[in-house]
């Protein structure tokens, strides 16, 4: 208990200095920051000019109206007033920035504590505040703005707390989302028993967590703020007390045919200021990204040299066997990480021979996935094969161009995916994606249709017209196991390549599942790579077994032979490890003992 | 579906009568002084209070709300305070103005965000980086600004277009075009940037999908895969950005016609705003609210259609 708390508190928990690491590795993320910094100069600067000389930016020379940029004393010229653009620019930073703050002070003030209550509470206080919010945020904020403005003026004050009220539903889903998504881990429910109190797991689990995409939220919220305060300045809906940069852009756009270039400034000013905004936030963003995202291929280098290597992978010039069908050797295959490629696959060899079935085991991670994508040349774009051979029909693979590689694989070689429901297009009918391909081969429509139907009844679907219609959703896993099945073998390959077809399903679909593909192998003359974890799996439906190991296939035999006399010290290892059928999981086990005299008692 | 759809129009009429009403009240919480805007600073203070009982905002809000709502009711939105005439047809004058520009720049918003996507998922890397460059400036510069430039450089300085003002469909069609071009430009940018953003992730989330990989191996080309498989799954992400770019757009719209005087409801509705003018603020309210709620509708409408696990069994 006391681990799985402590591994989920380090995988969820936003770790300030890692952020903030791989947001200074952001080039991009960098300028923003810079930006921040300029803005946040300017802002020093107006406070500092606006205490010693509250006068300046407003009192003009009307003897120096227009000045051009780059006039000594006016660096950027002056306006049509004669006053100073440069000193005018920086003077507005305050009245924006100070709005803009305002804005988020209320609509965090508001959305924070409600979406903590919402979220951590729930019922009906949750269904109260969601409601309030989803109304505020269906309402067309300008306009309400303009109403609040025909009453009670256009006050800077007012306005901004009403745009953060309105902002307010967005930090509110946020923090909601974010503290439902915390309660349901478990740690809430250990820091629960362990008697802390409401209030404290609330502020020191829960704020933590949701720090840093509140922080991007927060960014992007101030983007908006200045936008809209800008904005409402520039058509005259702001305070004309305060020097502001949509008061300048307004006098530029009115001084437009005397001076067409007045308003850049002030509109650089805020782009600028909305460029640092945006750019934090997408650095932000992410480096939360690239936080949640586990690396691939978790294994230390060091481990994988210590592991002996007990037959095929180990000879300089492995040759290839007449009789295989498919053949991989050396194989390699890496991922671009953030220290450098992490190899996945480390030299992995195998061979297939026809009519056979290959068991391909070892544990979750162990690269046997990967190297059933690289035959199947499925390896996603960031994927790099450093090196091996595939060899399929006599024809090195990874020696062809792409579209050769891919047309020989795709007619030889078909794939059955480990998890049913995810492999189907949500979007599409069943019927659509198992024609598809058929049509995509030249079959005409109503002999795709025919193929597939008479396929899905070859799997054991009673109504395949009814299936056919249907959407992915509207089927059961088993079913979606059959049809991905179907949609393999609708293809005629020689090869088929199941990745856990049976690990998503219930016990009884796996046992109906697995005579499916023993049939099928039959019936379609089909050699078979079968990817598993399941040792009972191999026991039952394979030919031979080949052993992965830290990317590495460790022991390769027939599978008599493997589970009389395991070579390698990891097979021993695994075979262990499998519970037979007399040797019942412990926890059971202690189960059945408690219940069994009682049940025996009432026999 | 059409019990659904008719649930659905029925909380959106309900959710419109919340807003007017909200708004309604939100336009008294100071009180009103419309009888100052009307007569001006030089009037005296028995002048505008008598111009105030006149108009009837001295009576209790939630008369005057009864009364407004019982009228707008039978499609009757009162009369302006300031010109006297009626709300319905000077929001009838207006609207075609904006909806030339929201619609148009909508149109443009798809096609070019679509477009966008598909040039940084399908093309090389450096596609990619070109738009999210392009989607990153199009965040920057709001649209009023962009407006601005373009005003002074396109018009102002080259004369290439009309400096303002707007020519009906009906009066002259390449008029129409001239005179709403640069505005449609300006309001275009800022939606393509974020729609595009938001089509290029979710094209690529389901291109790396278990589905697209199965397909994939069934021997289908890349081409069809991204077309047929990729948009299709990727279009409902892109058409909600797309239904809250049309909010930005209408809000941005509001700008865009002051900065090339155009006759919309967005200079409506700045008049209206500094002279009090509830019956026009109302009359903005009601049609503004309605036309986001409509698209909002719509917008869940062709979910529906799109993902078929949320269409009702």
């Amino acid at each position: 208990m006391s681990e799985s708390v402590e591994l989920a508190t380090t995988n969820e928990e936003w770790d300030s200095s890692s952020t903030l690491r791989s947001l200074l590795r952001n080039p991009l993320a960098c300028v923003g920051l810079a930006l921040m910094l300029l803005v946040l100069g300017a802002l020093v600067a107006a406070i500092v000019i606006g205490w010693v000389s509250p006068h300046a930016a407003i009192t003009g020379d009307l003897r120096n109206t227009r000045a051009p940029v780059g006039t000594a004393g006016h660096l950027l010229g002056t306006d049509l007033a004669g006053r100073d653009v440069l000193l005018r620019v920086i003077v507005a930073t305050r009245a924006t920035m100070f709005s803009a703050l305002l804005a988020l002070v209320v609509a965090i003030g508001l959305g924070v504590p409600a979406g903590l209550v919402a979220g951590y509470y729930g019922r009906w206080i949750d269904l109260a505040l969601d409601w309030i919010a989803s109304l505020v945020m269906s309402l067309p904020a300008l306009v309400l703005l303009m109403a609040i403005i025909t009453s009670l003026g256009t006050s800077m004050w007012i306005t901004m707390t009403s745009l953060g009220a309105m902002m307010a539903p967005s930090v509110f889903r946020l923090v909601r989302s974010q503290v439902i998504a915390v309660r349901r881990e478990l740690y809430i429910d250990a820091a629960i028993v362990s008697g802390l109190h409401d209030a404290r797991i609330l502020t020191r689990h829960v704020l933590r967590v949701v720090r840093g995409p509140l922080i991007l939220m927060v960014s992007l919220l101030a983007a908006a703020a200045v936008m809209v305060q800008t904005g409402l300045d520039f058509i005259g809906l702001g305070d004309p007390s305060t020097i502001t940069w949509g008061g300048m852009l307004n006098e530029g756009f009115a001084g437009m045919s005397a001076d067409p270039y007045l308003f850049a400034w002030p509109g650089l000013a805020m782009s600028i200021t909305i460029a640092a905004f945006l750019l934090v936030a997408n650095g932000t963003r992410d480096a939360l990204q690239a936080h949640e995202r586990p690396e691939t291929g978790r294994r230390q280098r060091s481990e994988a040299h210590t592991l002996e290597v007990v037959s095929g992978a180990g000879g300089a010039e492995p040759s290839v066997p007449p009789e295989a069908l498919l053949a991989v050797r050396n194989l390699t295959v890496a991922y671009p990480s953030a220290t450098g490629l992490n190899d996945v696959v480390r030299g992995a060899t195998l061979e297939l021979t026809r009519g056979s079935t290959l068991g391909l085991v070892g544990e979750s991670g162990s690269g046997k996935t990967q190297t059933a994508f690289a035959v199947l040349d499925l390896l996603p774009p960031n994927a790099e094969v450093l090196s091996g051979e595939i060899w399929l029909d006599g024809v090195d693979l990874l020696r062809l161009g792409r579209k050769q590689r891919e047309r020989r694989v795709r007619e030889a070689i078909a794939y059955v995916p480990q998890e049913p429901m995810s492999n189907l297009d949500p979007a599409f009918t069943i019927g659509y994606q198992l024609t598809e391909p058929l049509r995509h081969r030249g079959a005409s429509r109503r002999a795709a249709r025919e193929r597939s139907a008479e396929l899905l009844r070859h799997m054991g679907i009673d109504s395949p017209e009814r299936v056919m219609k249907a959407y992915p959703h509207q089927i059961s896993g088993g079913m979606a196991q059959r049809v991905l099945i179907a949609g393999a073998v609708s293809l005629e390959p020689r090869i088929l390549i199941a990745d856990e077809p049976t690990t998503a399903l219930d016990v009884t679909v796996q046992c109906d599942i697995l005579d499916l593909l023993r049939r099928l192998q039959d019936e379609f003359d089909m050699s078979v790579l079968l990817v598993t974890h399941n040792l009972g799996v191999v026991a039952d439906l394979c030919s031979d077994v080949s052993v992965m190991r830290a990317g590495r296939v460790v022991e390769s035999a027939p599978v008599l032979d493997f589970f009389a006399r395991p070579r390698h010290e990891y097979s021993r290892k695994l075979l262990e490890s499998v519970p037979d059928e007399n040797q019942i999981r412990p926890a059971y086990r202690d189960a059945d003992e408690i219940d069994s005299p009682a049940e025996r008692g009432l026999r | 579906m059409a019990t659904l759809f008719l649930r659905r129009l029925l909380s959106s009429a309900v959710l419109l009568i919340a807003v007017a009403s909200v708004a309604f009240f939100l336009t008294d919480i100071g009180g009103i002084d419309p009888g100052r805007g009307i007569l001006g600073a030089n009037a005296t203070q028995a002048q505008v209070t008598a111009m105030n009982h006149q108009l009837g905002v001295d009576r209790p809000v939630v008369s005057q709300f009864a009364d407004w709502i019982g009228a707008a009711a039978h499609g009757n939105l009162g009369d302006s305070f300031g010109s006297k005439r009626s709300v319905v047809s000077e929001l009838q004058e207006r609207l075609p103005v904006t909806l030339s520009l929201v619609l148009c720049s909508l149109l443009f918003t798809a096609l070019l965000s679509l477009a966008l996507a598909l040039f940084a998922v399908a093309g090389r890397r450096w596609a990619d980086k070109v738009v999210q460059v392009v989607a990153l400036i199009g965040q920057i510069l709001p649209a009023y600004l962009l407006a601005l430039g373009l005003l002074a450089f396109l018009a102002v300085k080259f004369g290439l277009f009309p400096v303002f003002g707007y020519v009906h469909l009906g009066d002259s069609v390449s008029g129409w075009v001239r005179s709403i071009a640069l505005p449609v430009v300006a309001l275009t940018l800022g939606g393509v940037a974020g729609c595009a953003l938001q089509a290029r992730g979710s094209l690529m989330d389901v291109l790396s999908s278990d589905y697209i990989r199965t397909l994939r191996s069934r021997g289908l080309g890349s081409r069809s895969l991204l077309l047929r498989h990729g948009l299709r799954n990727a279009a409902s992400a892109w058409l909600t950005s797309l239904s809250l770019s049309f909010v930005a757009v209408l809000g941005g719209s509001f700008m865009v016609e002051k900065v090339f005087a155009m006759p919309g409801l967005g200079t409506l509705a700045v008049e209206a705003t500094t002279t009090a003018d509830r019956p026009v603020i109302m009359g903005l309210v009601v049609i503004t609210g309605a036309v986001v709620i409509l698209v909002n509708l719509l917008t869940d409408m062709l979910q529906l259609w799109l993902i078929p696990k949320a269409r009702p069994a």
